[in-house]
């Protein structure tokens, strides 16, 4: 395990999901294992829910890694909290901007899509959710959060684990269509499969052109085949957008990754819309009837140490419109039952804002459940802001609880088996 | 469906209309399974209205030539204590009953020489929508089927009684659970709200006094029939849409189908997956109504759809559903998928869950998705995936022309487009020296995979 000193506030490099994934050295220990990271094809998902279909109604579980660590006092807020106003004035949503969510709380206001679910009661918010003795690293705290393991640094995720369990007999119980597969889907002996959006592609050679060019733009289409071309150019752009660097070789799921200094602020890893790509993937291999229990996808840039107001407002509505876009497929979907979408980060930020208009690395932070079958709610406590520690928000809810409950309830397995004996749940999230 | 936000259309002019050579081609579209070659020759100086007779006057409920009624294999009967080696060989062999409907069902649209039968048929089925993960067998999902294409252009009346105790609706739909004293409501809301009357045009009370209409009828395990159990069935007054009465189903069907609003919203249905995504204005409304008349005369509607001036007009163009699309390629490039091998017929079997679209399995019993909803990274994907199968089977790849620009004109003649816009032109250039890439260029093309 590397061991990274702490960057300084001053001197910080924004974190990237790139240099998370590749320096945190957790996902090496499972590749060295043995197992391969396999990158697979649309053809191979659909040969496979030929022969092996999912069941709707079974469990299946999306999980979206937001990387950066995400401000979670800005995405579920307390606006009418003093509190709240005071620690961070130049980035303090007033109570009028905010989504009421009832309790004092209300969601960031680029979370329309959220909001809509959650009052149709199927968007669970754990409140202050963490691990003991946080760890305000970026890679130590992501590598805890997909390991599972907060004491003993360990090389396999907590659904790699399952894996390693389940995968033996169907290489697609788990599918990452991250850029690089992640801790959390490496097991010891199994990994998920690879399903980089990068890797959709149309054929080779000078038919792979011709088609190609059928996504060029022209004034002669009118409305529907202008659409028509647009999906065609789509996978132009979701090629570059996801993998900017050439070199994507045939069949790789790894490629170069992007040089440094060209992403955004907040180190996002890819272009505007990346994270509906992913999902709308997902969706269209649950819809397929691929016997897939769970699914990775992830967006980097919630390092928001400077500018955060606006970088992050356009990041949550960014995720929103992807989650609310994938919700909508599965509510219209018989294949959508069962379906559970949790997204987390890190860890929170601190409550204070720091002098360039940002926060810094902090600790608890909201995690979401959404689904058809997600009873709707605030679970946990939310944190107090008068009785801070060391000026971070407390912990109230363990993570492995939440995954515990996930564990138990979606993919239907004894959760201490995979968490290291972590009992805890939250019950009632997962109908 | 795209990612960026498509580049605002120019002011609108009014919308031209088609010359009728691009009208007759546009029935075919929409009327049957896309035009095979001969069918385009065949009509060329007619008008849009012939052509409609004349695949009215084709229509029937014949078996397509060279298509065998499926076998489905027997499934085993487990008990409480069955190990999963006997589960998971049963659900081998219910997975086997879905891929002999599609295949029995890709061959005969295909193939069949009724295609106005074949193409309403699928409509229906997406309207009556019923889906086989639920009822899990082959034979109910054949008999349903069958039934649509026996009444696909007759009088909505007769479909509308025959699919209230139709066998694989009630298990769709739970009629088997709807008792006396418990009734169960899942049909008789989903009757009324997508099928019939459409949302709020009936109150919930009626509903539930449907519900109680609706009782009774269990479909019995070993035939598979359905049948009215009088023991089970609320025999006693019930009040539905203003009517009281002791209601049975078929009292129930013809109490809605004689609401006004039951032709209104039949023919908005018929008119969105067969005309436009553009609601008809309401004379057109009202003349179609007038052609459903009281006999519900579905062929009477059709020959009206066509006369309309919005069926004329370039703004009724739209999406192909991926089945249209696969079966419109087979049948212009003359393939039949019941003489391909095993391997190739897989292929295309897993090629149609690519696309997003499972005969016998759509998504809810609201049906297909439409428009947009077809355009995505991934079903472009799997479009090229499936023209490249479908194009090496074409037996007639070679006679496209001798030169690539004859074979640009060529494959379009053949796939029945009106003209390539330049882009498609110059897509196309760039694979003429190949006859089989040729082919996958211009079904992949956006001219293709809309119906103009």
């Amino acid at each position: 395990m590397l061991s990274i000193a702490p960057a300084t506030s001053t001197h910080v490099s924004a974190l990237t999901r790139r240099r998370f994934l590749r320096y945190s050295g957790v996902a090496a220990g499972g590749l060295m294992a043995g197992c391969t990271s396999h990158p697979i094809a649309l053809s191979d998902v659909t040969a496979v829910a030929e022969s092996d279909p999912r069941e709707p109604g079974t469990g299946v579980l999306v999980v979206v890694t937001l990387y950066g660590g995400n401000d979670g006092l800005n995405t579920v807020v307390p606006a009418g909290d003093a509190a709240y106003q005071q620690a961070r004035p130049d980035l303090a949503y007033r109570p009028d901007e905010v989504l009421d969510l009832g309790e004092g709380l209300g969601l960031n206001p680029g979370m329309t899509g959220l909001k809509s679910l959650w009052d149709n009661k199927k968007l669970a918010v754990v409140r202050g959710v963490g691990y003991p003795e946080p760890d305000h690293s970026h890679f130590r705290s992501m590598a805890i959060w997909q390991t599972a393991s907060p004491k003993t640094p360990t090389s396999t995720g907590w659904l790699g684990r399952w894996l390693d369990d389940v995968a033996a007999d169907d290489p697609l119980r788990g599918v990452s269509l991250d850029p690089v597969m992640p801790p959390l889907m490496s097991g010891s002996t199994r990994s998920a499969a690879a399903f980089p959006p990068g890797g959709l592609r149309l054929p080779g050679g000078r038919l792979g052109q011709g088609l190609q060019a059928l996504g060029d733009p022209c004034a002669q289409d009118r409305q529907w085949q202008a659409a028509a071309a647009g999906a065609i150019a789509d996978l132009r752009t979701v090629a570059a957008a996801l993998e900017p660097a050439v070199g994507r070789s045939a069949g790789g799921a790894t490629a170069n990754p992007a040089p440094e200094g060209t992403e955004q602020q907040g180190g996002s890893a890819g272009g505007g819309g990346a994270l509906g790509v992913q999902l709308d993937l997902v969706a269209s291999m649950i819809e397929m009837g691929s016997p897939t229990r769970a699914y990775s996808v992830s967006l980097g840039g919630f390092d928001t140490h400077s500018d955060e107001r606006g970088t992050q407002q356009r990041l949550l509505t960014e995720v929103d419109a992807a989650l609310a876009a994938f919700q909508k497929r599965m509510a219209a979907d018989h294949h959508g039952n069962g379906v559970v979408t949790l997204v987390y980060s890190e860890f929170g930020r601190r409550v204070t804002a720091n002098a360039s208009e940002g926060t810094d690395h902090g600790t608890a932070g909201p995690m979401f459940l959404l689904g058809e079958g997600v009873n709707g709610g605030f679970f946990g406590d939310e944190p107090d802001l008068g009785a801070l520690q060391d000026g971070d928000l407390a912990v109230t809810t363990d993570f492995r609880s939440v995954y515990a409950t996930v564990l138990r309830d979606v993919l239907d397995v004894a959760p201490d088996r995979y968490l290291d004996g972590w009992t805890g749940t939250v019950d009632g999230v997962v109908a | 469906m795209p990612l960026a936000a498509p580049a605002p259309p120019a002011a609108p002019a009014p919308a031209p209309e088609l010359d009728e050579r691009l009208l007759v081609r546009r029935v075919y579209d929409r009327f049957a399974f896309g035009p095979d070659p001969d069918a385009l020759a065949g009509a060329a100086n007619g008008s849009a209205a012939d052509a409609l007779d004349s695949l009215l006057a084709a229509a029937g409920d014949g078996p397509a030539p060279g298509v065998s009624v499926p076998k489905f294999a027997a499934v085993p009967r487990l008990g409480k204590d069955a190990d999963a080696a006997a589960k998971k060989e049963r659900a081998r062999i219910r997975r086997s009953h879905r891929q002999d409907l599609v295949q029995w069902w890709s061959s005969t649209a295909a193939t069949s020489p009724h295609q106005i039968t074949e193409r309403l048929a699928w409509f229906w089925s997406g309207h009556f929508a019923t889906s086989i993960a639920k009822v899990k067998l082959g034979p109910p999902m054949y008999d349903q089927y069958s039934t649509f294409r026996r009444l696909a252009t007759g009088s909505f009346g007769d479909l509308a009684q025959a699919m209230i105790v139709d066998p694989a609706m009630l298990i769709w739909l739970d009629g088997n659970d709807n008792v006396a004293g418990a009734a169960n409501e899942n049909l008789s809301r989903e009757y009324l709200e997508l099928f019939t009357l459409g949302h709020g045009s009936y109150t919930e009370t009626d509903v539930r006094e449907a519900a109680r209409a609706l009782t009774g009828w269990t479909v019995a395990k070993r035939t598979g029939g359905a049948r009215l159990v009088p023991a089970r069935h609320d025999g006693t007054e019930k009040t539905v849409l203003g009517v009281t009465s002791d209601l049975d189903a078929a009292a129930f069907v013809d109490v809605v189908l004689d609401r006004p609003e039951c032709a209104r919203f039949v023919i908005r249905r018929l008119w969105f997956r067969l005309i436009s995504p553009t609601a008809p204005d309401d004379a057109t409304l009202e003349r179609l109504v007038g052609a459903w008349g009281t006999r519900r005369d579905i062929a009477a509607v059709l020959r009206e759809m066509v006369h309309s001036s919005a069926f004329r007009s370039e703004d009724a163009s739209m999406v192909k559903q991926p089945v249209e699309w696969m079966v419109g390629l087979m049948r212009a490039l003359n393939v039949d998928p019941s003489i391909i091998d095993d391997r190739a017929r897989t292929a295309l079997l897993g090629g149609l869950r690519g696309l997003g679209q499972q005969p016998f399995a759509p998504p809810s019993v609201g049906g297909w998705p439409a428009g947009t909803a077809w355009l995505t990274t991934a079903t472009s994907v799997a479009r090229s995936r499936m023209a490249l199968q479908i194009a090496r089977l074409a037996p007639d790849a070679a006679e496209l022309g001798g030169t690539p620009a004859a074979r640009v004109d060529g494959v379009r003649k053949l796939l029945g487009v009106d003209a390539w816009t330049d882009r498609t032109r110059a897509a196309l250039t760039t694979v003429a020296g190949n006859t089989r890439d040729t082919l996958v260029v211009a079904a992949c093309s956006p001219e293709y995979v809309v119906s103009r």
